[in-house]
């Protein structure tokens, strides 16, 4: 299949709106006849489904949450760039599309990136309208912040917790529109399977996590929104429940996964204390600004940081990029972190942290002031670790965070099966090999507000409403394997928990495919993966029964997809013999260290296409092409 | 500084809404300090699933105090002893080894119980559909700064804005009232410029819901604000009785 980005052409300024002429419309009197199946109701579904039945289709939202209120988009504390210039400080929709295709490492479509710069301010317009509270000046306009390294201030929060705020923004509206009915809402619905008829999407199965019943859902278009797959690595700041299911079986159905070795791990989490650890925290990249970087210049030195002299101490960010210092992007600052603990530098009982001191800060703004600025995070702190930032360092260690690949869409967000379109973060389409702060939240509404009410109505335009049956033998044959799946999983009954399998997964995944990958260390994680999947499939223990509320098998699913998400992972990562962005390959880097990116072999982005279990999925490239950001070396030097 | 601790838990088993409940007894061995609560339920879970047992099911998903997933009575209390918090923030070095500690599903009509401490809490989102929003057509906005907000009512409106929804205040609640809940999103609206236009239908079809949903009314007693993980105040339900006042003019 030759790939086809949909990309137009012409002054990049003009391709949306010129395109956007182009796209076919449904009358407002047939809207009601097409059926929207919308699953997952974070940022990118719950402003899909409102948008979508305000325009008058019939919208059904599955969320596998009790309430669409909960989506891990309500995680997101730092905020949501949109280029209003509102500071007058020279900000345009092109400096934010040239930072993200820049930030992204010349690995993001710059049509997409163009078109989420230039409805960033619509974006915020909405919110606003809506009664998200930003945060305001004195006079009451809309105050902004700088945020990651950007140099203008074009960052709008509603305190540290602008995800929740603008989830709760879209939440609200499309429960307006479950209020009048268009919305039909299902929670604590889990997606298990995609149907594929005569070549298209025209449902789903999904199992209903209460009763255990499997329910048939048919429809004309499906959206996927639902997120990432950053908990392949087991620790990450995503939630619990976040998975790759709906994703990963559809990629199964023929959609394929685009550039899945791209997955941020974030800088500033706070470090893993043990074995029992289920998660990890994400402190605010905000504390950079104020909070200095360092370890032991010995190694192997175990004293405690108050008795490290200064002379002692490798303020090591800010040696090796004396230019951005300990403000560095957050792919250089999390391998910076893993060179120092790999060298035996790293501190605390395991060595695998670093330190974020603010006793400078302290002493130049005195401890009221950090207290002002930081406080909360400092409380949170010391609430999961019991020590007292203010007097002792913090420890922080990278952690899996987000994840830029995803399933491959066309401009149109439509993936390789037409009908399915995927938005946001479960798509691939916006942050290249790397994203930039504040810009997941942007991409997550864009998707939904402002791009699929122009995209999905062009594909809708061109089919006959409904005629689908949900006794279609399509829909028989994916029950059926969804409903053998869960049985096989029950039927097992071997020695090994959910747990300790993706626990196993986890450790794999962050030694050997995690911040730095080299040839010896993914071949290696692809067969010891490939081990991990045959324990799993003959040695699991799920316990409880298939018609009942049953966690274990909701998870034994979601682990059974993340061992194969995880090797997809790995080829990819052994694939691409570059380093970009997030991606950082040990062979390929430069003299100093620095990731090494090689456009005229790898310019490209991958698409997976899926051949059959334990076959070889097949490589598609796409070719990116750059217009207007010409492509140049990050140096933070 | 880590210790383990050995610890009994009285937990509240119920396989179904329609089944009979009753407290288990189950020890929690060499628990580490540093796990947090949910982190030390999932070592018994392990156990219980090793011996061939159910293990316990709780909801749960950020674990970082925001999404309003987790929420269960510990030792009589929302969210347990510490203050200001959820439960998956709370952790085990607040309690003593040796300590017994009994653990309950968040109580209340309204919020029947679908398993063990699992419970239903749709009324929520049915008292946010009956007004809990602006009604505003996506894409028609004018430019943000067009509407301002003095600083001071969009503290307020952010104070109150913070609410995760998570039903401890109906779970400590002797009446099981809503009243914080829905007074926070009530709020909300009400000190921004653009909820007014709605601001009498809102509150008169949000409390319509929240008593239709079953919830109890408010007698001023304060411990929806004691337990609230985001301390929100109960002067947000002050505000909730002005405006259904003035709605009636």
């Amino acid at each position: 299949m030759q790939l086809d980005g949909k990309c137009p052409d012409g002054p990049m300024a003009t391709r949306w709106s010129r395109y956007k002429q182009s796209l076919k419309l449904v009358a407002p009197a047939n809207r009601r006849k097409y059926e929207v199946l919308v699953i997952g109701t974070g940022l990118a579904g719950a402003s899909a489904a409102a948008t979508l039945a305000e325009q008058g289709y019939h919208v059904t939202a599955l969320t596998i949450l009790d309430s669409p209120r909960r989506a891990h988009s309500i995680a997101a504390q730092g905020g949501i760039n949109a280029a209003k210039n509102y500071q007058n400080d020279n900000d345009s929709v092109y400096r934010l599309f040239y930072d993200t295709v820049k930030g992204g490492d010349y690995r993001a479509r710059e049509a997409n990136v163009h078109r989420l710069a230039e409805v960033s301010a619509n974006i915020i317009d909405q919110a606003v309208a809506q009664g998200v509270p930003f945060a305001r000046e004195y006079g009451g306009t809309l105050a902004n912040r700088s945020f990651g390294g950007v140099q203008v201030s074009r960052t709008f929060y509603a305190r540290g917790q602008t995800g929740q705020q603008l989830l709760l923004g879209a939440y609200s509206s499309m429960m307006r529109m479950v209020g009048t009915g268009k919305v039909t809402l299902k929670c604590r619905r889990e997606m298990l399977d995609l149907v594929v008829a005569d070549g298209k999407a025209r449902g789903v199965i999904a199992r209903n996590l209460v009763t255990g019943e499997l329910e048939r859902y048919v429809a004309d278009a499906v959206l996927l929104c639902t997120g990432g797959y950053g908990n392949v690595f087991y620790l990450s700041t995503n939630a619990k429940n976040c998975n790759a299911t709906a994703a990963w079986r559809s990629y199964k159905r023929g959609a394929y996964m685009a550039n899945p070795c791209y997955t941020q791990i974030h800088p500033t989490c706070i470090p893993q204390a043990g074995d029992h650890q289920s998660k990890l925290t994400l402190m605010s990249e905000s504390l950079r600004n104020d909070g200095r970087v360092w370890v032991p210049k010995k190694a192997g030195d175990k004293r405690p940081a108050t008795e490290i002299p200064e002379e002692e101490r490798d303020y090591y960010l800010e040696r090796r990029y004396p230019g951005f210092a300990n403000l560095v992007p957050r792919d250089v600052a999390s391998r910076a972190a893993k060179t120092e603990c790999d060298a035996d530098k790293g501190v605390g009982a395991t060595g695998r942290a670093v330190y974020l001191d603010f006793e400078e800060a302290i002493g130049r703004l005195g401890e009221d002031v950090v207290r002002d600025r930081y406080g909360n995070l400092f409380d949170m702190y010391e609430r999961i670790t019991a020590e007292n930032p203010y007097k002792t360092p913090m420890r922080i260690y990278p952690a899996s965070h987000y994840t830029m690949g995803g399933l491959w869409v066309d401009y149109d967000l439509q993936s390789t099966i037409p009908g399915l379109f995927v938005l946001g973060e479960a798509n691939f389409s916006d942050h290249g090999a790397n994203r930039l702060g504040a810009s997941a939240l942007m991409q997550g509404v864009a998707d939904g507000y402002f791009v699929i009410p122009y995209t999905l109505p062009h594909y809708l335009a061109q089919q006959k409403a409904g005629g689908m049956d949900d006794a279609h033998p399509a829909f028989e044959e994916a029950e059926g394997d969804v409903r053998e799946n869960v049985e096989k999983l029950l039927s097992i009954q071997g020695q090994t928990t959910v747990l300790e399998l993706h626990r196993d997964l986890g450790k794999i995944m962050w030694n050997k495919v995690g911040m730095s990958r080299n040839a010896e260390g993914l071949t290696e994680a692809i067969s010891e993966i490939q081990d991990i999947k045959k324990t799993f499939w003959s040695d699991v223990r799920v316990p409880g029964t298939k018609g009942e509320f049953n966690k274990e098998l909701e998870f034994a699913g979601r682990v059974a997809d993340y061992i194969e998400v995880g090797e997809l992972l790995a080829r990819d990562a052994l694939a691409r013999e570059e380093s970009c962005g997030a991606h950082f390959r040990e062979e390929h880097q430069t003299e100093d260290g620095e990731a090494k990116r090689d456009d005229e072999n790898f310019m490209y982005t991958a698409a997976w296409e899926f051949k059959g279990d334990g076959v070889e999925p097949a490589l598609h490239k796409e070719t990116l092409t750059f217009d207007e950001c010409k492509p140049t070396q990050r140096s933070y030097k | 500084m880590e210790t383990t601790m050995n610890l009994k838990l009285l937990v509240w088993r119920q396989p179904g809404p329609d089944a009979p409940g009753k407290m288990e007894e189950y020890d929690a061995k060499e628990i580490s300090s540093d796990c947090s609560f949910l982190e030390m339920l999932d070592l018994v879970n392990e156990d219980l699933i090793k011996a061939g047992k159910q293990p316990i099911v709780f909801d749960n998903d950020c674990r970082e105090g925001i999404c309003g997933c987790c929420g269960m009575m510990v030792d009589g209390v929302a969210h347990g002893p510490d203050h200001g918090i959820t439960i998956c923030q709370l952790h085990m070095r607040h309690f003593h080894d040796g300590a017994t500690i009994v653990i309950e599903p968040f109580r209340s009509r309204a919020f029947a119980v679908i398993k063990d401490l699992v419970v239903d809490r749709t009324a929520f989102d049915m008292i946010q559909a009956a007004g809990g929003y602006v009604s505003f057509q996506t894409g028609s906005a004018q430019d943000a700064n067009a509407i301002l907000v003095p600083k001071e009512k969009a503290d307020l409106a952010m104070d109150a804005a913070a609410c995760i929804g998570c039903g401890a205040c109906v779970a400590q609640c002797k009446n099981a009232s809503a009243l914080l809940f829905t007074s926070a999103k009530v709020s909300q609206f009400a000190l921004l410029p653009q909820g007014d236009p709605e601001r009498k239908a809102r509150v008169k079809n949000m409390l319509a819901a929240h008593d239709a949903a079953g919830f109890g009314s408010c007698s001023n007693e304060g411990e929806c604000e004691a337990v609230c993980p985001k301390e929100i105040s109960i002067s947000n339900i002050a505000r909730l009785n002005r405006e259904l006042i003035r709605s009636n003019f």
